[in-house]
């Protein structure tokens, strides 16, 4: 099937700024469902609040856009009411590790069979370029006139911590990458990962003189090294990409499969 | 066929009311007092194949059901206090995406942590208004076992029927007694299917375009038909859209629906209520005295009734004014600073005929509380 099939042409023009990340993602991710060839039918996009959480809205699947950081709440009801569907939540940053944070650990933890896939920018897009959990210190934002004093999460450090059993980290500019990954968080079997860089020209790039899209794109390139890399290991303050956590752990909707075994038996 | 007859709380008469309606899955949090619900489903549920899950908080359960609720499950969640407080933005979603649920609340002391383990029935008006913005909401509640079942299965009926979140206002006192209850056979009680679209593959389908009858047929998420689910103003197909005249017609379909219903909706009890000259409108584990104090008082003559509510929520405006009109007065006996009886006034011709009797100590109102009460506006002392 061809990728545009998979979009909803009424959705269009779609609501994101010139240059911005999230639509590569779209488009990775589509590449990535085509590569699987999974039904549109069998699968739900789960999203929340956000210009990422808007994504859901533009694929033929069926998608449950959410309330803001809700998203995994609200797919884990729909994964465990019908496992066998493939249940995929793209999510912002602040979405997925501000407001959902709890949620983030607590779905990490279950290692129920989702695909979160983490869209950071690093700000606060729809409202207007705030700082988020992931910007860090030194980051200029709306609400960080004299720069952040915040720390910021490690995503992938933070799912493995919390049980996530695949954990994945690419950039925008590594496109071949995001689908790789992509196909491989979604074939696993448990709660997996991927957390993609990507840049907001609007106001990250703008606050930070961080320059337009393409500048951003070669700040990714430059600013990141492949796991493993001995570019990365001569040079610790470059962020680490690629795959962190890939294990076979027991499945949350499985193991729910035992219980109802073992209560009928009573 | 001899009827199953048991011995439970009123938490598990809910739980028997949930599954009677073929509830199929549960999201919760524990709090006191309607912890006891989550606890039975986590035994009961699996054991149909049905799916229980214990949320990592209030938030997560409501959005869980809501999930669950689109791939095609009747839904429950329960709660009391503040995890009320927490489930209300996503009560508010479940509102404006028309998803169906049930919601029991088991009342306890508030503002804040309160009172945990004693009775109150403060959340009233937070059932009506407790999510933000426009929408109406329906609330039914119970005063003993048999009813807190029939009012359960009520609640999933009108969940389904009306494509909205309902609210099961219970409280401590009823929640936790235990009494008998004799569990209804199958098709003694109307339940009430999701209707779901009878259109096949290929055919365009519209979530939002409501029938002539002004119900929605449903697609269960995973079925053929694909489609937007939001909690944005949205069309007929459930896009988003800013457009002025989609956002008045969803508004008003959302509250019409509802308030344009409220006979099939309301629910009530008369008890003594012929020649009652002296009205007790009454709900929930109060009005259990106040029909105490109305079979005490008719024993000796005097001419008080008690009109039980059981929906609360679209408020039974027309009954109330139709039930209370001939009385001297009218004394609304509930456990709060005065939340129905602000609309029992403002639904009957003499308002300043209308009193309060109420208790908000954490202790059951008792038929002596309310004597006392009456005695007051008879002008006779206690
Ligand atoms: C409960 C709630 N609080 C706040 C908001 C306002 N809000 C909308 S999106 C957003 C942040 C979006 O940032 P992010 O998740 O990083 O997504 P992005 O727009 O950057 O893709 C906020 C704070 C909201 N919609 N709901
Ligand atoms: S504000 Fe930033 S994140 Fe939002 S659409 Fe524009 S570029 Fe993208
Ligand atoms: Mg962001």
């Amino acid at each position: 099937m061809a990728v545009q099939e998979y979009i909803r042409e009424r959705f269009f023009p779609q609501m994101w700024c010139e240059g911005c990340g999230h639509g590569t993602i779209l488009n990775s991710l589509l590449r990535a469902i085509e590569d699987l060839g999974i039904a549109k039918s069998d699968i739900v996009m789960t999203s929340g609040i956000g210009c990422s959480a808007r994504i859901s809205g533009y694929v033929d699947f069926h998608s449950l856009h959410t309330m803001h950081g809700r998203a995994l709440a609200c797919a884990t009801g729909v994964k465990m009411a019908k496992p066998a569907l493939n249940v995929i939540v793209p999510m912002g940053d602040g979405d997925a590790l501000a407001i959902g944070g709890n949620h983030f650990i607590h779905a990490c933890r279950r290692n129920i069979d989702i695909t979160a896939i983490v869209m950071n920018n690093r700000i606060y897009g729809m409202t207007g370029g705030q700082y988020s959990p992931l910007s860090g210190v030194g980051t200029m934002a709306t609400t960080a006139p004299y720069s952040s004093i915040d720390n910021a999460f490690d995503v992938a450090e933070l799912a493995k911590a919390a049980g996530a059993t695949f954990v994945a980290r690419t950039t925008t500019y590594h496109v071949a990458e995001a689908v790789t990954y992509l196909k491989k968080a979604i074939q696993h079997k448990g709660f997996s990962v991927v957390e993609i860089m990507t840049q907001c020209p609007t106001y990250y790039g703008r606050k930070n003189k961080k320059g337009d899209a393409v500048e951003m794109l070669k700040w990714f390139k430059e600013s990141t090294a492949k796991l493993g890399s001995k570019e990365l290991e001569n040079n610790p303050s470059l962020i680490a990409r690629g795959i962190f956590a890939d294990e076979d752990k027991p499945e949350y909707c499985s193991e729910y499969n035992k219980i109802i075994e073992r209560a009928s038996r009573r | 066929m001899t009827k199953e007859i048991r011995f439970v709380q009123g938490n598990e008469a809910c739980v028997e009311g949930a599954l009677y309606a073929g509830c199929s899955f549960f999201a919760g949090y524990p709090i006191t007092p309607s912890t006891e619900i989550a606890e039975l489903l986590a035994a009961r549920l699996p054991q149909h194949g049905g799916t229980f899950i214990q949320m990592e908080d209030e938030i997560a359960a409501m959005s869980a059901i809501i999930g669950a609720s689109l791939t095609g499950n009747k839904v429950l969640t329960a709660t009391s206090g503040p995890g009320f407080s927490l489930k209300q933005e996503a009560i508010g979603y479940a509102c404006m995406a028309e998803v169906p649920c049930v919601v029991a609340n088991v009342q306890r002391g508030g503002p804040s942590t309160g009172n945990p383990t004693h009775v109150a029935q403060g959340d009233i008006n937070q059932a009506r208004w407790g999510t933000h913005g426009d929408h109406s909401i329906i609330a039914l509640t119970a005063s003993n076992h048999q009813d807190i079942f029939k009012m359960t299965v009520d609640a999933f009926n009108l969940a389904e029927t009306y494509r909205t979140p309902v609210i099961l206002l219970f409280d401590e006192a009823v929640g936790h007694l235990r009494a008998k209850l004799e569990i209804p056979t199958e098709g003694e009680l109307d339940v009430v299917d999701r209707l779901r679209t009878s259109l096949p593959e290929g055919v365009n389908y519209h979530p939002y375009l409501p029938r002539e009858d002004g119900r929605l047929p449903m697609s269960d998420f995973g079925d053929s038909h694909r489609y937007n689910v939001t909690g944005l103003f949205h069309d007929m197909w459930g896009f988003p859209t800013a457009d002025p005249t989609s956002i008045n017609d969803l508004l008003h379909h959302l509250v019409d629906k509802i308030e344009n219903n409220v006979a099939d909706i309301t629910r009530y009890k008369e008890h003594f209520m012929d020649d009652a000259q002296y009205v007790l409108v009454s709900y929930g584990s109060s009005a259990r005295s106040a029909i105490h104090l109305a079979t005490e008082r008719r024993a000796r003559g005097e001419r008080l009734g008690v009109l039980e509510l059981q929906s609360i929520w679209p408020f039974p405006k027309e009954l109330i004014r139709e039930k209370c009109d001939g009385a001297r007065a009218v004394l609304v006996c509930e456990m709060n600073m005065g939340q129905v009886v602000e609309h029992v006034r403002a639904a009957v011709r003499k308002p300043n005929r209308v009193f309060l009797a109420n208790r908000v100590d954490g202790k059951l109102i008792t038929p002596l509380d309310i004597k006392k009460f009456l005695r007051m506006i008879q002008g006779r002392g206690a």
